[in-house]
């Protein structure tokens, strides 16, 4: 099993769900997150105080998939959340150890 | 108690409502401040506002009132001869208010006495002790508020007798209140991590939200200071409107051309710097008048706020001083340039209609509220900082004032 974690910007969100639930993913889990890269922040002015404000909001997506699944799933991400601008973000895969399904306690790849 | 025959049912319905208006000022005042603070620190503000408006809600009618009012001693004080109220009933105080219940005149002005220390809390916000701030603000009540409200409008002020004019409080309240809080802020000193850290303001709705509210209530501050539904009143009520709506515009107009954008934030401090000038002239000064006023409120406020607080130094945390202090003054003065008698017989010509002399009088208050209510701070300050202590810790400032004074957390502990 591997876990993908994908770093999006925010208004791709909906996009990317779609894309994954096409493929047959049955579930993730997603977390308001803030961060740059190469993107550019910007700067707020109150009352003639200048902020500049480097951290950008971003959106994290976390899947936990069968090792079958994993380029589909990639591809998906990659084509969902691509805009061709700096700040698209980042795709990591990790590998999973264990997954137990906490209803059942089925495990593996039939918790998933 | 008699004499009812000379009570006025307009006015009285009108100086009752204008008191409800001004007490509404003080949540509305809580929201405009409390949105400027970081999240950990806005439920301080809302405590702070609220415990005044329970305070002095009770000092007022103990012995504030008399303090203010009072039988005078040497023109500096009132007596105490109407603590709790004693002789203070439901005829009308002709010294005062000719046509209303003398109780709905002390009410009235029962709001403007609780108002008055809220607006120093800006000054140190996010540092101060609760604790400290309690025994401050009770004190100042008492030593500061109430005599200069003794001087510009108690029976036998030395102000009043003067000639002052300040029609609703320019040098009561947002004089003595503004340069109050620069000496608080400056003997409190910066916040931890000022000009290094971003402490930009965490709720911009609220504090949009508090200004209207402000502006609303600001019709009772100054129009129902009239003490009576009538032409002065108007007067007042339609230069309230003018001069706050001319000084938003004006501070917008300055951040659109000078910075590139205008700011919401700007215009509602703009808004509230017309308001804060125009409090003394409004019912003195005509509309056009109103606007000259409301435009020098927006570019002298906006200065002051953005250039000599960065030049100074000075950690004003919400303004105070750059908003209140110099609109207070500045409208003071402007009431000896632009009062007109015929809109009003009870006030003057200022020198802009004949009359030098009201000029030099405005000065005199200006000066004397100012020297007097800086130098009092000065000692309450100390002799509290001492006995108590007036800024938290290191650390319960970093944990924010919310859980360190109050145990509260303003937005949930959950995040559902």
């Amino acid at each position: 099993m591997k876990k993908v974690e994908a770093i999006i910007k925010p208004f791709k969100l909906d996009d990317v769900k779609v894309a994954l639930t096409e493929i047959g993913v049955q579930g993730m889990t997603i977390s308001e997150v803030k961060g740059f890269g190469r993107q550019k922040g910007h700067t707020e002015v109150y009352r003639g105080a200048e902020y500049v404000v480097d951290f950008l909001p971003k959106v994290k997506i976390e899947l936990v998939i069968a090792d079958a699944k994993l380029e589909q799933v990639i591809q998906a991400i990659s084509r969902a959340a691509n805009t061709g601008k700096i700040g698209d973000g980042k795709i990591f895969v990790y590998a999973v150890e264990e997954s137990i399904r906490i209803r059942t306690g089925e495990k593996g790849e039939d918790a998933i | 108690m008699g004499g009812s025959s000379s009570i006025n049912t307009g006015d009285t319905a009108f100086v009752l409502v204008g008191a409800a208006l001004v007490l509404l000022m003080t949540p509305g005042l809580a929201m405009f401040y409390g949105g400027m603070v970081r999240r950990k620190n806005i439920l301080s503000i809302l405590m702070q506002c609220f415990i005044l408006m329970c305070l002095v809600g009770v000092q007022w009618v103990v012995f504030g009132y008399s303090l203010a009012f009072g039988p005078d001693l040497g023109h500096l004080v009132g007596s105490l001869g109407w603590i709790g109220l004693r002789g203070v009933g439901f005829a009308p105080n002709p010294d005062y208010a000719a046509t209303i219940p003398e109780q709905a005149f002390m009410i009235f002005q029962a709001m403007f006495a609780i108002i008055t220390p809220a607006l120093f809390i800006g000054a140190f916000a996010e540092r101060i002790k609760f604790s400290g701030f309690f025994a401050f603000v009770l004190l100042w009540a008492a030593l500061v508020y109430d005599p200069v409200a003794h001087w510009v409008w108690g029976a036998g002020g030395w102000l009043r007798n003067l000639g002052i004019l300040d029609f609703a409080g320019g040098l009561v309240v947002h004089a003595s209140a503004g340069v109050s809080a620069l000496v608080l802020c400056i003997m409190i000193g910066k916040r931890k991590g000022f000009n290094q850290v971003a402490m930009a303001p965490h709720n911009l709705p609220f504090t949009v939200l508090g200004t209207g509210l402000l502006w609303f209530g600001w019709f009772g501050f100054n129009a129902a200071s009239a003490l009576s539904a009538n032409q002065v009143a108007v007067n007042a009520f339609v230069a309230t409107n003018t001069a706050s709506a001319a000084a938003g515009l004006t501070w917008a107009l300055i951040e659109w051309i000078f910075k590139g954008k205008p700011t919401v934030l700007g215009t509602a401090s703009g808004a509230v710097a017309g308001l804060a000038t125009i409090t003394p002239a409004c019912g003195f000064v005509g509309p056009m008048s109103s606007i000259i006023i409301g435009v020098a409120a927006g570019a002298l406020c906006y200065l002051a706020v953005t250039k000599l607080k960065a030049w100074w130094g000075y950690d004003d945390s919400l303004d105070v001083f750059g908003v209140h202090c110099v609109g207070g003054a500045l409208g003071s003065l402007a009431v000896g340039l632009f009062a007109q008698k015929a809109l009003n017989p009870a006030g003057n010509n200022g020198l802009f209609f004949g009359n030098p002399q009201q000029f030099t009088v405005q000065i005199t208050g200006v000066a004397a509220v100012i020297a007097f209510a800086a130098v009092f701070s000065v000692i309450l300050y100390l002799v509290i900082d001492n006995v108590i202590g007036m800024r938290v810790e290191e650390r319960d400032e970093e944990e924010g004032l919310d859980l360190s004074q109050h145990s509260e957390s303003a937005y949930g502990l959950e995040s559902e």
